[in-house]
């Protein structure tokens, strides 16, 4: 029945790992914030295979929604924190 | 086997062909505000496209309209939170890198500012 599920998240899993290489190289800081987004909006994709593997996509599409939600604060709220350079190190990234 | 069944599970595969293709875009774009285009564009179609072959698969019922619910919020969010972090490096100072140039040219100067600062700092 969900076997086919359980390829593709094993596929999404695998996919998900490179851009972790962004996050611990990337040059500055928003190179790894990137990653971190980029990361998150996979995840999604995976808890909704992982719900469809269990057979109970009712509640896991919930977790996704709230997950969505919360990926998006997060990266907007990061984003207006480091809008402006620190004033003690100037330009440190 | 269902014939709808088959179509979802290959929307479902070339959603994950695209989102392969943002992961590696991460890696190889050469520069920051490239990288962004990976994961703004690449990523929003695959996901698009994953969720889309789910719904496909789930029928007309409460869980696909959830899950178009879903789409929608990231297709909406998903680009804007990208242009957010690319408006803030910009307005931290990260220069683009320019054709001829190697690779984080910009990334490199911003990295050897910081490193200047803090040794006068320290001396």
């Amino acid at each position: 029945m969900g076997r086919e599920f359980v390829y593709l998240a094993v596929i999404l899993t695998i996919i998900i790992i490179i851009p972790f290489y962004r996050v611990v190289k990337g040059p500055t800081l928003f190179d790894r914030l990137l990653g971190v987004g980029a990361i998150g909006t996979k995840t999604l994709v995976l808890i909704c295979l992982v719900g469809f593997v269990y057979g109970r996509i009712d509640m896991f599409i919930d977790i996704t929604l709230a997950y969505a939600v919360l990926n998006f604060i997060g990266n907007i709220a990061i984003a207006k924190y480091f809008i402006h350079p620190r004033a003690d190190s100037k330009g440190s990234p | 086997m269902d014939p709808l069944r088959i179509i979802s599970m290959l929307v479902v595969a070339a959603g994950a062909f695209f989102l392969l293709v943002g992961s590696v875009g991460i890696i190889r774009l050469p520069d920051f505000y490239a990288r962004t285009h990976a994961t703004s564009k690449s990523d929003t179609l695959g996901l698009m496209l994953v969720l889309a072959g789910l719904a496909i698969y789930e029928g007309f019922d409460l869980n696909s309209v959830k899950l178009l619910l879903v789409l929608v919020f990231v297709v909406l969010t998903n680009p804007v939170g990208a242009h957010a972090l690319a408006r803030a490096a910009l307005k931290f100072g990260l220069r683009p890198t320019f054709a001829g140039e190697p690779r984080d040219a910009g990334a490199a100067e911003l990295v050897d500012a910081a490193a200047a600062n803090q040794e006068e700092e320290g001396s």
